[in-house]
This record gives C-alpha cells, structure tokens and sequence, in this order.
C-alpha cells in the first residue's frame, strides 16, 4: 500500500490568493492511498524542503507530491530534496497548481476545484511511478574529427591541447582543405599560406593527434562516449614510414600532364604527387588511374629512384577500427559546378554563363589560384586560353545562390567579400586593369568588412554594377558580358578579357551519404542540421556528435574556426566526466511480447532500436526482437505509441501512468 | 447518463500536450498572467510521438467532453520528428473516429510553441467555447457503463454460472 504525502505551496501568494490552499489539502488527505498532506508557504525554500524531508522519514512516505508551480521551474529542486531523505527521486512528481491554474483563473472557486482535481491526477500516476535509476554510459576519451580543412584542424588542435587523443580523418592526400587552396584573405589581406600551413604543421607534430589522410570513413557505429569508427585507409602505393618527402620519385615520373584538381585543374601534376609543395604528410601518393605502372604495367620509374624503397605498388586499401567517444563533423563545402543540374533543380546550370565552354570564364576558386603566389602561374593574373594579362575583368556574383529555380535559394554568405578581395589582387597585380563586378546587393556584415567592400571601389577603382547578366558569348579573342544596370535603368555591354563567376557554396559531394553514416540529419541542400538553430547550433540532434565549419552552412574562415573551437570545447565538456548521467527516462521492450516487427526502428529518429537475437540454451535462435540502446534514446516515446503489439514503454511515461491520470479525472 | 443539462453545462476538456512546446507556452501564459476558462485539465507528454489515440479514446470514455492535442509546430520537434509521425496517427485515427460516429469538432489538434502563451489561451478558450455550446458527450459514457457491467462478476447468479464452468 502506498502512502503518499501530498505537499501544497502557498507560493507566497501566488497560489494562495486564487486557490484555497487548506482546502485542496484538506479534501487530497482524504483520496485513497494519500498518508500525509499539508500546506506550506514557501516549499522550494529551505524550512520548505526541510518539511518535506522530515515528513518522508517520519510520515514513512512511499511517493511524493509537490502541488506548485511548473515541473519546468522545480521538478530538480524537489526531486533532489527526496533523495536526500532516502527515496527514489523518480517517485517523486510535481502537480502545476500556478502557472496552469491560480495565474490563469480569477474565479476561486473554480480555482480550487481544479487543482483539486490537478493535485489528484498526479496523486493517481505517482502511485504507478516505478523506482529508476540514472542511466550511466562510460566515456571513451578519444575523438574523431571527420574532414582536415581548416574547421577540422582547429577542433583538432584544442582538443589535442587538452590533452585527449583525436582522430583526424581527411579524404585527400593532404589536409588543408580549401583554405589551403586560397590567395589572401580578406578583410586583412593576409595570404592563406602563410597563416594555414604553420597549423597543418602543428597537427602533424602534435603527439596526441593521429592523422589518417587518403582516407574515408567506411561505417560507424555506437552512440556518445562509445563510437566504433571503421575507417578506409586508400593504398597510396607509397609506405609513408619508408618516405622522406624528397621529391625525386615525382621529378622523374614521365607522366607530368596531369590537370591537377588542387590548382583548379589548371596546373599540371605527375602520376605521383602531392597536391601542392606544402602538403602534410608530405607523402606523395600514386594517382592509379593516369601512372604508367597502373595502366600497362611498364614504368616503374619512381620505384627505381626512391632511395629509402618506400613506394609500393602492391599496397591494398586497408580498413582501421577505431574507438572513440565524440565526433567533430567538419567536411566542408564544394563549388557548384554550373555544368551540372543541383539537387532540386529542374534545370542544368547556368549554360548561359559558358562555364566549361569558353576557357576564359573561371569560376572564383580558379581565379584564387591564379592569384596565389604558389599556384601554376606563379601569382600573375593570366588568362587560361592563351595566357595573357586580362585588361578588362568582369566578375558575376550570386551564381547559383538566391536562385530559386535553380534549386538553391540561399545566400552563399562568402562572394560578396571575396569578390571585393578579388577586385583588389586584381588591381594590385593588373595596374592598368579594369574589373566590373555585377552583384544584386552587398552583403557584408562582420568586424571590418564594409570597410573592406567600400574600399574595393573607392581606392581600388571596381565599378559595381547593380543587376544580372542576361547572356555572355564569345567574340574574337573578347567575351561580350550582356547584363542590366538597374541602378540605371540601362542595358549595359562589357567587352571582357576574362570572367570570373561567383559560384554557390554546396556541401561536400556524398555529404548525405556521411550523415547517415553518422545517423545526422541534413537539410534539403544537404547542409547538416544542428541541434537548434540558436540555441545548440554546434551540437547534432545525435548526442556526441557537433558540427564545425560550412558543413552545416557557408561561413567564412572566422566564423568557422569560432564554431570549430566551439565543438572541441563541446567535446571536452563530454570528456570532462568518466561517465556519462543522464535522465532515465527511456523506451524499454518487452521481449516477451515483442514480435519483431521494427515498427518501433522505423520511426526512431535516432537510430537506438537495434535487433536483438534470442536464444534458447541450446543456442538455437528462437525470434529476433527489438532492443533500445539507452545511451542513444532520447525518450520521446513515438516508438511506443507506434508499436502494435503495447511492447515498448517509456519509463517514467508508461501507459499505466497515463491511463491513470486519465481515469482520475 | 449524463442528465446535466445545457445551462449549467461546464464542458470537461482534457489536452494531451508536449512538454518542449505546448506545456511550456501553457506555462507562458501563466508567467503572462493570461485568462482563460478552468475546464482544461493538462497532461503532460515528452512528445506529441508519444500520444497513443487509445488515450483519446480513453478520454472521451472518462467523461471528457472535448480533447485537445498540442505540440511543436512541424520541423520545431525536440526529437526530430515526433510530431510528424503524430501528424499522421492522427491524420488517419481522425478518419476512424468520424467512421464511429464521433463529431470531430470535439477533438483538436494545434500547434503551440514555447513562445505562444496567446495562441494556448486562444485554442483553450475556443475549443472550451465550441464544445459548450455542443452540450456534453454522451455516447462514451455509455460504453463505460456496459464495460463496468460487463467486467463485474457481483451478482449471486453471475458467481454461481462462473464456478460452475
């Protein structure tokens, strides 16, 4: 039999002004399996929890009820107030008497009556609350980051810093990411280089991080503080132990035409070799495709030449597990490709821009790369086709972003700023040039970046020409940019030496893939979704994973190293405790009953319903059922309202509770 | 059978709400000192996803005489998508419950977010407004007393027929 104390709170006034307080606990005292009631003026203060403690052990209270304000407000105060004096903290409930009943209603009378029956209704699911105990998972403190840009190498390196070990995966030869890729940036001009490669540097020295470069993540499995991570490790056909990075093997490979994707395609590489002079590890890798070796099984001449033996043409992809107990999602994003049809999009690209059809139209990361003093043409502003200095440039913004029938509407966040930095290399390098920019609005808010805009045209002379181009085509060596100037109101005319299109940020190619590898979500481009847009923007909705950098949208470089630092630091904040607690509130399966149907698996939005074989002693498989990870569940319960047969239960939710609250009113 | 009559009718209205969303905008409108009529008795849920239509159900035989059922705005859910498999439970359990005969004016289904303690007041206040002038449920209190009928073995007949079986 249970005896349950019923505690009504006066809230200063705040409910006793409405509700007649003696009256509610006078007429709970008298509902069956009710021990003890009382009313009390203040029960969160201290004489209040006092009271309430002293009558558990002298009353022997079995469940607790606190008639006050909402559970949202106290639920923790009184729950802990109950374990102090010796009772499960779960068998204690709260019944909302403020905000649902004495601030809502005027009439006292009506007042009262419902509490009364509020009061009741928790009275009847107290008594069916079952005795729970906190959930605690262990922590595995080791992290993944998955993508080697400049988001994933800051997560890293404060996560390293911390002193735990990271895991840093990255798809291409070396990491750097696109950044590495990049000229100057803006607003201060430095050059990327310079600022990137000293943190590629110290990732690679850092003792706490292991770098798996060339490599993808395969399968991963488990949930926060306990992630089993298979990871692929591509065959680069070079030992990178054997390795010195000396370079002969790519100085004598005779395939030395190979576009190479790191310049934009406009640079050429040999069949071995590294992305670019800086890379880390600077290991270099067999392009298997385009080698020699690979293609006809002659060659062989970087084997020859490698002092240390360290290429290897028998190499196999290899597939490393890995335990770790946080991921760091920081794949980054790609261009779109205007010769290909976005996801959503009815049509192909924009033809009418002849991206991919006339040389001399490139799209902003190209130009970058002309730009850098480390790319193909050594820094000087040439055209593809033929090489010469532009004297005329237009450039063409929101290609791709805000076009809504195009499939993508949003705004790509960066080309506003990097076109006006564009047009400053540009007359830097060219001084007797001219560049047009053609944009729909300036976009530019962040620490010095107006200035930054408004300084591309007033000092570096950019004519900005508010509206779109209709058409472009080639004419001679010229290509003839037809557009609007609707500041105007005029059909304006470039004859242009070259053309640089702003094109959309995208999420990484297979970024969906990744993230149901992972069990994220992702939106309709395929950006990863956060946990909420405000107020958890870092973490995922899976708990242990966060997201850093343009995965989860375009940002530029300070505001993804912020989010990056942000998710290590949310990493640490797992990793600051050895195990893991939390509410137990959690679906549970019936096995008996359980006919394996996985309705349950379907809607479970975070992948914890897992199948689970039964057997009999003799080993022989007697059904497969449901089973619910409680590290994974989140306890929202849609499992149990969908399963057919009643064999799910949300603790602390269950039919039985409910049914009672309903039956009591 | 229900023999109270249309003027001193106070409608029962029973809202199964989510606790992220409605049972907090339900908590703002308290904090807001916002009026509305004391019929409403509030249950909490973690989510819509968890509100099984056998409660509904269960509601209507207990006596209410309207249900409301709350939660996050679609795309707002605190697990993702509870409220979208709601959604469509109840798309379909609406359909069964027209099939049976009961008027769908005396269940429905809303949106409230954290932020709306004026949209709680207004869906309350409505729903209490509608269900009052329909006068009170009646078919499901008849089924619950056949049920209780049904389920006792008390009478002297009844216990002698059941031993001898």
């Amino acid at each position: 039999m249970s005896r349950i104390g019923v505690f009504i709170c006066h809230c200063g006034e705040n409910i006793s002004r409405t509700v007649d307080v003696e009256r509610v606990a006078a007429e709970i005292g008298r509902h069956p399996g009710v021990a003890f009631s009382t009313d009390y003026k203040y029960m969160c203060s201290d004489p209040g929890q006092t009271l309430l403690k002293k009558a558990i052990q002298e009353q022997r209270l079995t469940h607790v009820v606190v008639a006050a304000c909402s559970p949202r407000m106290h639920e923790k105060t009184f729950r802990k107030a109950v374990e102090v004096a010796g009772l499960n903290p779960f068998l204690c409930e709260m019944a909302n008497i403020r905000e649902h009943c004495s601030w809502v209603h005027e009439d006292r009378e009506e007042a009262t009556v419902k509490a009364i029956d509020i009061v009741g209704m928790m009275v009847e699911r107290v008594k069916k609350n079952r005795v729970l105990a906190a959930i605690t998972v262990p922590v595995t403190k080791r992290s993944l980051v998955i993508g080697g840009g400049i988001a994933g190498i800051q997560a890293a390196l404060d996560i390293a810093d911390c002193g735990h070990e990271v895991i840093l995966v990255e798809r291409e030869p070396s990491i750097g990411g696109h950044m590495a890729q990049l000229s100057e940036t803006f607003p201060t001009l430095d050059c990327s280089q310079c600022i990137m490669t000293p943190k590629m540097v110290d990732v690679a020295n850092h003792p706490k991080i292991k770098l798996y470069t060339y490599s993808e993540i395969e399968l991963v499995e488990g949930y926060i503080g306990n992630f089993q991570v298979t990871i692929k490790k591509k065959a680069r056909s070079v030992d990178e132990d054997k390795c010195t990075g000396c370079g002969v093997c790519m100085t004598k490979c005779p395939q030395k035409k190979i576009p190479n994707r790191f310049d934009q395609n406009i640079g050429m590489r040999s069949a071995i070799y590294v992305p670019f002079p800086q890379a880390v590890p600077n290991t270099p890798v067999i392009d298997r495709d385009n080698c020699t070796w690979f293609k006809s099984g002659k060659c062989g001449v970087c084997q020859k030449v490698c002092g240390p033996g360290a290429v290897d043409f028998e190499q196999q992809d290899r597939l490393v597990v890995e335990a770790v107990g946080a991921i760091v999602v920081a794949t980054g994003f790609d261009l779109y490709s205007i010769n290909e049809k976005p996801k959503g999009s009815a049509i192909k690209g924009y033809g009418e821009f002849g991206h991919g059809k006339i040389p001399d139209v490139i799209d902003g990361m190209t130009f970058e790369r002309l730009a850098s003093a480390s790319g193909p043409t050594g820094g000087k502003i040439l055209r593809p086709s033929d090489g010469k200095e532009p004297k005329q440039i237009v450039f063409i913004q929101c290609v791709g972003s805000r076009a809504r029938e195009k499939g993508i509407s949003y705004c790509s966040k960066v080309c506003c700023m990097y076109t006006a930095k564009h047009t400053m290399l540009y007359h830097h390098k060219v001084h007797d040039g001219q560049a047009y920019v053609f944009f729909m609005d300036a976009r530019t808010p962040g620490k010095s970046y107006d200035e930054f805009w408004r300084r591309s045209i007033e000092e570096e002379e950019a004519v900005y020409i508010r509206g779109m181009v209709s058409r472009l085509y080639q004419k001679g060596d010229k290509i003839v940019v037809m557009g609007s100037d609707i500041a105007v109101g005029v059909q304006v005319e470039i004859e242009a030496d070259m053309v640089v299109l702003a094109t959309a940020i995208q999420p990484q190619k297979g970024a969906d893939t990744l993230a149901q590898k992972l069990g994220i979500s992702y939106d309709k481009y395929n950006f990863y979704s956060e946990a909420h847009a405000k107020l958890r923007p870092v973490e995922c909705a899976t708990a242990g994973i966060y997201l850093a950098g343009a995965c989860q949208g375009p940002k530029d470089i300070p505001e993804t190293v912020s989010q990056a630092s942000a998710a290590a630091a949310k990493v640490m904040t797992l990793f600051s405790k050895d195990k893991l607690e939390r509410e137990p509130v959690v679906a549970r399966v019936r096995e008996a009953g359980c006919v394996g149907c996985f309705a349950c698996k379907k809607v479970c939005a975070y992948g914890a319903v897992e199948e689970k074989e039964i057997r009999d002693r003799q080993g022989n498989l007697v059904k497969i059922v449901a089973y619910v990870n409680p590290g994974v569940c989140a306890g929202c319960g849609t499992c149990q309202a969908t399963c057919p047969s009643k064999c799910v239960e949300l603790d602390g939710y269950t039919d039985e509770q409910i049914v009672a609250m309903i039956e009591a009113l | 059978m229900d023999n109270r009559t249309q003027q001193d009718f106070e409608p029962k209205i029973i809202a199964f709400v989510c606790t992220w969303c409605t049972y907090a905008g339900a908590d703002l409108a308290g904090t807001s000192r916002m009026q509305y009529p004391s019929n409403v008795r509030v249950l909490k849920f973690p989510c819509t996803g968890r509100i099984d239509p056998v409660f509904i159900l269960k509601a209507f035989q207990q006596g209410a005489d309207g249900v409301l059922v709350s939660g996050c705005h679609p795309g707002d859910c605190h697990y993702i998508a509870g409220n979208f498999h709601a959604r469509r439970r109840f798309a379909a359990f609406r359909k069964l419950l027209e099939f049976i005969g009961v008027d769908l004016n005396r269940l429905q289904f809303s949106w409230v977010s954290a932020a709306e303690g004026g949209k709680w007041v207004e869906v309350v206040t409505d729903l209490t407004e509608k269900v009052r002038t329909m006068g009170p449920m009646v078919e499901f209190k008849e089924l619950a007393l056949e049920e209780q009928w049904s389920g006792a073995i008390d009478t002297p007949e009844l216990k002698e027929a059941y031993n001898a079986i």
